[in-house]
């Protein structure tokens, strides 16, 4: 009986097609069957990742914005001032937007006052997405002391960029889709960029600030100094957690370049403009590139 | 917050990056030799880094007192010739030699603390564990060394830290801030480190009494008291002696009465507790 069941083994062996090479090989290393990614510049597991970023985010949410502030010596408030009048947002009427990674509210907040201020728009709302509950928790306090609390414009809803559930995001929602310095923490880019192409409408816009490439030499020396020398401390100091700041400035050296973006960003079936920076490009760059804005439409 | 095991590659806060422009972000890293990490936990610092968390932390740990790990910046990045000088002063004792062969540890897993509470009343050991019970603390709290590049002077900054807590109760202190002042210039004046007179600063969050009876009657103490370096003491062989005699050794006079917030039995009483509360806990977390 057992014989005959390995002759009968052996004649399905010989059945293989002749250029299918034997396959000899030792058990397959654990280790390389994972995949890998970056945390920073370290090597994590693909799996571990969401919850070490989520870690750095659990420990930063309560100062976030008080060592945002710090760090770029308040300058980030211009760059997401001049995201928000880029976008315009209730120029063409009230529009449904949605903020993803937009924890502690920057951004919401100025899309609301925007359209208010300029346009009298009092329909246009914001779902504020993100990852992590702590962060949200921040944003919900923060816009506890605007006139937008408790009402319709503001949403606040807890899920992952790269996976919304259709049921809370359906297809083809939303008008406006921004995502300022969050893009760099996710695991896969390009899940994040087809969760952004499902959600917008045709002909929906999708905008993305983040901190990027440096091109002027001498400008990215001193950022690079800065960076790595300063911000850390600065994490020590104020927040008493150097990893995670030396995770950020990290992360942000790991980020694709702006025409590698710009690239990613039309993949994933958005129209950018021309494979250059400035007007009438896919990219523009504040402040020589240390942050940049990405955008495209959904066609 | 908890991280997996950092790699010390992580730990770098130098390097150049060699970056084409096309973006292969990586094409080539270096990492300076003074950035590799000497010991676990070291964050090497160049001159600039170091004024700039001295800097930082001088000012932190003025604003939020009860940032222990500020304070410990602030020792670390001002040492400056004072931890050599400490060492020498080690090498010369033999007893000082022995601590830096041995490199014992001070920490709830190191000091066996039922032991000590069985020595004699009087003895130095059960000195040690009443004044633990009666302020509430453990040896535990040590923020480690970070920005000490080389690790016997590493070390030599950790066993000050550690040791603090047995001057406190070798004069008998507690932990109140205007007793913490007295012990840091009694410190300042034995061991010479600078962030020991650096901390005297906080004598302006004292009420005005407090102050006044610091500088009148706790400052003098400190300075008459004697010049053996107490660096050199190896506390833990020495347990079993008797306090005052320790104290006579060192040179180390009565300071003037403080005023205990807990009366000795009370601590006592609340002690017991918290043991039996301690207990209790871990035969629930069993039977669970």
């Amino acid at each position: 009986m057992q014989a005959s069941s390995r002759i009968l083994r052996a004649a399905v062996k010989r059945t293989r097609p002749l250029g299918a090479r034997q396959n000899h090989s030792r058990p397959q290393d654990p280790s390389s069957s994972t995949s890998t990614t970056h945390f920073g510049f370290r090597t994590v597991p693909e799996e571990s990742k969401e919850s070490l970023v989520r870690g750095v985010f659990d420990s930063v949410a309560s100062s976030y914005d008080v060592m945002n502030d710090a760090m770029s010596l308040g300058v980030h408030r211009l760059w997401k001032d001049n995201f928000i009048s880029l976008l315009r947002p209730g120029s063409k009427g009230p529009i449904r937007v949605i903020d993803v990674a937009g924890g502690t509210g920057d951004i919401a907040l100025r899309v609301l006052d925007f359209a208010r201020e300029k346009y009298a728009d009092r329909e246009t709302s914001v779902d504020v997405v993100d990852i992590n509950g702590e962060m949200l928790k921040e944003g919900h306090r923060r816009f506890k002391k605007t006139m937008y609390h408790d009402t319709p414009q503001v949403a606040f809803q807890e899920a992952n960029a790269q996976a919304m559930p259709e049921d809370r995001f359906p297809s083809n929602t939303y008008d406006l889709y921004t995502i300022a310095f969050g893009i760099r923490n996710v695991t896969s880019i390009k899940d994040a960029l087809k969760e952004a192409h499902r959600v917008l409408k045709p002909g929906g816009t999708f905008a993305c600030l983040e901190f990027n490439k440096v091109t002027n030499p001498v400008l990215g020396q001193i950022y690079d100094q800065y960076s790595f020398s300063v911000i850390p401390l600065l994490g020590t100091i104020l927040a008493g957690d150097r990893e995670s700041y030396q995770y950020l400035v990290e992360s942000i050296r790991r980020f694709p370049s702006q025409p590698e973006f710009a690239r990613l960003i039309s993949e994933a079936g958005f129209a950018t403009g021309g494979n250059f920076e400035g007007d009438g490009g896919a990219w523009r760059d504040l402040w020589g590139g240390i942050a940049c804005i990405h955008m495209g439409v959904k066609v | 917050m908890s991280l997996p095991t950092i790699s010390r590659r992580a730990l770098s806060t130098h390097f150049r990056i060699y970056a084409a422009s096309t973006g292969a972000a990586f094409r080539h890293q270096t990492r300076s030799l003074k950035t590799t990490p000497a010991y676990p936990g070291h964050v090497p610092l160049n001159w600039f880094e170091n004024a700039f968390l001295a800097a930082g932390s001088a000012f932190m740990a003025l604003a939020d007192p009860r940032r222990g790990d500020m304070v410990a910046a602030l020792g670390e990045t001002t040492a400056g010739p004072a931890l050599p000088r400490l060492r020498e002063r080690m090498l010369e004792s033999a007893e000082g030699r022995r601590i830096l062969r041995d490199r014992p540890r001070v920490n709830s897993s190191t000091v066996d603390m039922d032991k000590l509470a069985q020595l004699p009343e009087g003895s130095f050991g059960h000195t040690y564990v009443t004044w633990l019970e009666r302020c509430g603390v453990t040896p535990d709290t040590r923020e480690p060394v970070h920005y000490i590049d080389d690790p016997e002077l590493a070390y030599v900054m950790q066993r000050y830290r550690e040791c603090h807590d047995f001057y406190h109760a070798l004069c008998g202190l507690p932990v109140s801030v205007e007793y913490e002042l007295a012990l840091k210039v009694l410190e300042f004046a034995n061991l010479g480190l600078p962030s020991a007179l650096l901390s005297t600063a906080a004598a302006v969050r004292l009420t005005p009494a407090k102050r006044a009876r610091l500088l009148s009657e706790y400052v003098p103490w400190a300075l008459r008291c004697g010049a053996r370096s107490l660096i050199t003491v190896y506390w833990e062989q020495r347990w079993e002696q008797d306090t005052k005699e320790l104290r006579r050794e060192l040179g180390i006079l009565d300071p003037p009465e403080p005023k205990w917030r807990r009366p000795l039995g009370e601590a006592k009483a609340a002690a017991a507790k918290r043991a039996q509360a301690q207990e209790m806990a871990q035969a629930q977390a069993v039977s669970q």
